[in-house]
């Protein structure tokens, strides 16, 4: 028996096997991962762990105890496979052989070529990440970061924290703007401007100067910033390459059914930030949610899909339903998010205002899509309901 | 019975784990986590649930 191989052992890998097991699945179970931890939470990498030290101990997630006979192989990825010979091969020889597999293999940040020193330059995925900014978010540095998203956001209340000088450069016109919209992004902004941040908008960084290391940043308008290290918060990848040579389609992650079941395969499933699915909660084309609750959605599906499979039982087409949900920690503000907010054409401010504590809607031709509230967690669930009832 | 125990260090007040077992966690006026300490076996299935999307991972169950 060949069992299930899960390549990623991040906390959509994690839920995959305990659904698995949980769902019945005796077989083997075996689950690879790039980096050398086992499953860990990666949001405090950019909030409390970022100010207060990275321990990954402290971030493991709890494994259930019906876990405890899956095989982790850590340290070493998964670098080609053929899914109609079912083998996957590891960076270090080792040849996998699976009944199923599942892909669980995430994401990482996106690099954008820019020309000028490399060193003093990171990104923020993984604890070794937080680790070497961690150590270079000393007093009086000079932090500039490269977009306004969550992940640059973050890291910019951050880094003021422990009182260092922070620019952000994005082309955006507001922070977060995707997803929160003009309004609550300006409002967002005013509260980094009020802590000490100096945002670069509509700009874009063209070269970075200095002779070993980073020592400044030249803008498109000829502005140089000065600054002893750079974060690139500007996007992300799907770990797809892999994957290469199965004839499927990896120009944005991985295609999956309601079942999560990979478009053109019959024994591939993927979960997680790679998986793009549909929702029967929200209509448009199938989307990846770079959010931490659809791991556990995704992979709670797909380890029951699994199961079945193995099993010879039928496999549910039953819709997918998951309600996407975002939070994020900024100063002492809480942002939260349910639905699709990003999809909206219409956004209304239903209570406070953008510079206080405040709640609002997001709506597309269809109707409420999605809702943000910041600083108003306690007041989101009769919202999250509205958006419930949409299925 | 089930002990259910959330790290009050941990905790920041998002509300996850009201949506899953809504007889186990619930939010005061205040906005801050209340939660029965002690539940039926029964209920197993949605406490894992909560401990499960908390953003925090908070919630202990034993
Ligand atoms: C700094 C940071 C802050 C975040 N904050 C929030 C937040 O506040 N709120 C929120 O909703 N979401 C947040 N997120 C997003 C959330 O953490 C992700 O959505 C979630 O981690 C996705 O889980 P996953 O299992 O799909 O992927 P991952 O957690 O990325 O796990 C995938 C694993 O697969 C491994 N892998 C990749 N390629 C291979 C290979 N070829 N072989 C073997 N292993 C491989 C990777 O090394 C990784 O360990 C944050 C993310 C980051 C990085």
């Amino acid at each position: 028996m060949a069992g299930v191989v899960i390549i990623g052992a991040g906390l959509g890998g994690l839920r995959v096997a305990e659904t698995l097991r949980a769902s019945g699945y005796a077989g083997e179970v075996t689950i690879v991962g790039d980096e050398i931890h086992l499953p860990y939470n990666r949001p405090p990498l950019s909030k409390e762990a970022l100010a207060g030290g990275v321990e990954v101990a402290d971030l493991e997630f709890r494994r259930k105890a019906h876990v405890d006979d899956v095989t982790w192989k850590l340290g070493s990825p998964a670098v080609t496979s053929s899914i109609k010979e079912g083998t996957v091969t590891l960076a270090d020889g080792t040849v996998l052989h699976f009944d199923a597999l599942a892909v669980a293999a995430g994401i990482r940040p996106r690099r954008l070529p820019i020309p000028g020193p490399q060193a003093g330059r990171v990104v923020l995925r993984t604890a070794e990440d937080a680790r070497e900014l961690r150590a270079a978010l000393v007093p009086g540095a000079k932090v500039l970061i490269m977009g306004a998203g969550f992940i640059g956001c973050e890291v910019a209340a951050t880094a003021r924290k422990v009182d260092c000088e922070v620019n952000i450069v994005a082309l955006d016109a507001e922070p977060m703007i995707r997803p929160l919209g003009a309004e609550l992004g300006a409002g967002m902004r005013r509260r980094h401007e009020a802590n000490g941040v100096n945002f670069h908008l509509g700009r874009t960084i063209t070269a970075f100067n200095g002779t070993d290391h980073v020592e400044s940043a030249t803008l498109d308008d000829g502005t140089v910033l000065a600054c002893d290290i750079v974060v690139e918060a500007v996007g992300s990848m799907a770990n797809v390459e892999w994957l290469d040579g199965n004839g499927l389609d990896l120009s944005d992650g991985l295609s999956v059914d309601d079942a999560m079941i990979v478009e053109g395969t019959t024994n591939v499933v993927a979960v997680g930030d790679i998986a793009r699915h549909h929702n029967v909660l929200f209509s448009g084309p199938k989307r990846r949610i770079e959010h931490w609750n659809m791991p556990t959605e995704t992979g709670k599906r797909a380890g029951q899909t699994l199961a079945a499979l193995l099993a010879g039982e039928e496999v549910s087409q039953a819709p997918f339903s998951a309600m996407p949900s975002f939070w994020s920690d900024q100063y002492s503000h809480k942002i939260q998010s349910f639905g699709m907010p990003g999809n909206a054409t219409r956004i209304e401010i239903v209570s406070g205002t953008p510079d206080e504590a405040c709640i609002a809607e997001y709506f597309d031709d269809s109707g409420l899509v999605g809702v943000i509230g910041i600083d108003k967690t306690s007041e989101l669930a009769p919202y999250r309901k509205l958006l419930m009832e949409r299925g | 019975m089930i002990k259910v125990t959330i790290d009050m260090d941990k905790c920041q007040h998002y509300g996850q784990c009201c949506f899953e077992a809504p007889d186990v966690f619930s939010l005061d006026d205040a906005g801050h986590i209340v939660y029965v300490a002690e539940v039926a076996d029964d209920r197993r299935d949605d406490v894992e649930s909560a401990a499960d999307v908390c953003p925090m991972q908070a919630i202990e169950i034993s």
